[in-house]
């Protein structure tokens, strides 16, 4: 065991293990869905033609998946909606979580890890048990609407629940966590001396705040936009618990492409789309941090 | 007489007349039940190179950071140009502080950061332009306008910040440990540098310090702090010649210390451990009977294996360590108390080793000219 975990080989193979890792679990589960979609559709099991007629020798690809998805603009549509959902509960987390953030980072130094807590503590429940719980709370007579009118500030019950605000909430709601994490790292690492050295050459706090603060976490910013922003695309589950059936979004597409018409060609093309649409913001992310990094040296 | 009339016209602190650019009043700092700095009664001059020595610890930095606005008194006020400043914030103080870690802004070019503060007071933009390139030119580094800070070395850096300073023009300029990240000579020759940049822009400089020879090399006057409170204000000069204090005395340079009763008159001290007196030239007056401590530098401490001539301090000893440093050797001499006494001597002359050497029976001397009495 030593000989093999030692000295350059060691390093290699430990470096090996999260490759592998996305290997089997990312990379060929993607390779099966890429084939998937380039396949024809039939009715039986599995619910498509093989990609290769081995009796033949022939190769039996289609684009009409891809074809389906140009075709109709259905799609274009979801795509869209996703998109400007994702953006929406970005912006929410953002709003959110980066004076969360701040807070925490300027707390005195033994409160911050209790707060951090405090951040991580929803993930000890269930995902789905809590975007189920803001049904109740957004509902007609639910929590919200009721303590509204108890406030008298509204006569009728609002209707929040099956609208995009309702997913924009769970949306931000779930994922606020991932904005203030690496919000918080930025912020935690900033050197206080720099706003001294702000507020004695005359400028204001808030000032400050806008010339030194906000540009030194803009690293952190766009680490917490990517983390929410990308799971958001493509998310299913809020969209379909507290989303109404007008919304529409490239998750419930996918759902309804591969349980309800059972047309898997068709469903990994919207998949793999979706894949290609994500790994844009993805690899213009990759490139800033290794700008920064070289900038920084 | 010439010189001293000479001293006095550089020295407002003598003139009764002279009006302080910086008071503090009886200025105090708690931070929950420590007290950082303790009734602290100052008077800066306009024009001074005024420096805070004192060990970790001691208070400087805290006194400096009020004068910054950064810390809030707990008591106490403080005065800039007749101006009372304790309320007033850091960004609307007439006074500028640099770093002991640059802070220098990382994301900006050296040229943004010394624009930065000038920005603040909604110049016109040429004027910026041309108070920034002058600012670089002051400290010879027009050239590096561009770079960011982490493109800098350390003393470049050093630099980039002392511009950022100047280009506001304060009244005061602050320096918290303004060399210590520079290594040995790059600070040397930082120091005397620092001193003509003051002379020729003429701002009130206030450096906090824990290096005495820094303090020494650059200041008008020294404030030594021990324990939060001020222990003696003077020149370089009066502090180590002239130390107020048996802390003093020990904490600037080395000092032998001799403890012994005041015998009334003419600074006669009654000193046990050497079995006779100790006659001190100039002393004021000091109450027969009194614990007083006679003290005298090494380098005024004579040695040799003759009795020195009458009239003189004595001591007799063995050398125990010699430690030679090139340009003077400091020789250590145990006395019979057990009392280790330093003497200094400048080896003026190649192969000068022959002289004196370890064990050897030696006589110390020094005139009573050259040792003060210390009764506090």
């Amino acid at each position: 065991m030593k000989s093999l975990l030692e000295g350059r080989a060691g390093r290699f193979l430990v470096g090996l293990a999260p490759y592998a890792w996305l290997a089997v679990f990312f990379l060929v589960p993607f390779l099966i869905v890429l084939k998937i979609s380039l396949s024809e559709p039939q009715m039986g099991i599995p619910p498509y033609m093989p990609l290769v007629d081995w009796a033949e020798g022939a190769f039996k690809g289609t684009l009409a998946g891809y074809r389906t998805l140009l075709g109709d603009d259905l799609y274009l549509f979801a795509y869209l909606g996703s998109l400007r959902l994702a953006a929406m509960a970005t912006l929410g987390c953002l709003a959110l979580g980066y004076p969360a953030a701040y807070a925490i980072a300027r707390a005195p130094r033994h409160r911050r890890h209790a707060l951090l807590m405090l951040v991580a503590l929803p993930f000890w429940t269930s995902f789905l048990i809590r975007v189920y719980a803001w049904i109740g709370i957004l509902k007609t007579e639910g929590l919200l609407n009721m303590a509204l009118m108890g406030l008298g500030i509204i006569s009728e019950p609002l209707q929040i629940l099956e609208t995009d605000i309702a997913v924009t909430i769970g949306m931000v709601y779930s994922y606020l966590p991932f904005m203030i994490l690496p919000l918080y790292a930025t912020l935690e690492k900033m050197d206080l001396s720099l706003l001294e050295a702000a507020a004695d050459l005359g400028c204001r706090p808030f000032r400050a705040f806008l010339s030194v603060t906000l540009p030194l976490s803009m690293p952190g910013i766009i680490a917490g936009c990517m983390l929410v922003f990308i799971p958001a695309v493509g998310e299913f589950v809020i969209p379909d618990l507290l989303g109404g059936p007008d919304t529409l979004v490239i998750g419930k597409v996918l759902w309804a492409e591969f349980f309800d018409n059972r047309d898997w060609p068709t469903a990994s093309a919207v998949a793999v789309a979706m894949l290609v649409l994500l790994v844009v913001p993805i690899m213009a992310f990759q490139h800033f941090e290794a700008k920064r990094a070289e900038r920084e040296g | 007489m010439q010189a001293a009339v000479k001293r006095e016209a550089i020295a407002p602190w003598n003139d009764p007349r002279a009006v302080p650019l910086i008071r503090f009043e009886g200025v105090s700092k708690r931070f929950g039940d420590f007290t950082a700095v303790e009734h602290v009664d100052l008077a800066i001059h306009k024009g001074e190179f005024f420096s805070l020595l004192g060990a970790s610890g001691c208070g400087k930095t805290t006194l400096l950071r009020m004068l910054a606005g950064f810390e809030t008194p707990t008591a106490g006020r403080i005065l800039i140009d007749g101006q009372d400043v304790t309320a007033v914030p850091p960004y609307e103080r007439p006074v500028n502080m640099m770093f002991q870690s640059y802070a220098l802004f990382p994301h900006m070019s050296v040229a943004d950061n010394i624009a930065f503060g000038l920005k603040q007071d909604g110049l016109p933009k040429d004027m910026i332009k041309g108070k920034v390139a002058a600012a670089l030119d002051l400290v010879q580094m027009g050239r590096f306008a561009g770079r960011k800070p982490h493109q800098l070395s350390g003393g470049q850096r050093q630099r980039v910040a002392l511009a950022r300073c100047l280009a506001k023009e304060p009244k005061v300029l602050l320096l918290d440990e303004p060399l210590a990240a520079l290594d040995k000579k790059l600070r040397e020759a930082t120091q005397l540098e620092l001193v003509n940049i003051q002379d020729r822009v003429g701002i009130t400089f206030v450096m906090v310090t824990h290096d005495q020879g820094e303090a020494m090399t650059m200041s008008s006057r020294i404030g030594v702090m021990n324990a939060g409170r001020i222990e003696q204000v003077g020149s370089p000069v009066d502090i180590y010649e002239y130390p107020g204090t048996r802390f003093v005395a020990d904490f600037i340079g080395a000092a032998n210390m001799f403890e012994g009763t005041a015998k009334g008159g003419a600074g006669a001290v009654a000193c046990p451990e050497l079995d006779h007196d100790l006659s001190v030239q100039g002393a004021p007056p000091v109450e027969a009977g009194a614990a007083v401590t006679v003290m005298v530098r090494p380098e005024k401490v004579r040695i040799g294996r003759d009795r020195p001539e009458p009239g003189l301090n004595w001591a007799e000893g063995v050398v125990s360590d010699i430690a030679y440093l090139g340009d003077v050797s400091i020789f250590h001499v145990r006395l019979a108390s057990g009392r280790k006494v330093q003497a200094l001597r400048t080896n003026l002359h190649h192969g000068d080793d022959s002289l004196l050497t370890w064990d050897e029976p030696v006589f110390l001397g020094w005139h009573p000219a050259d040792s003060l009495v210390l009764t506090r």
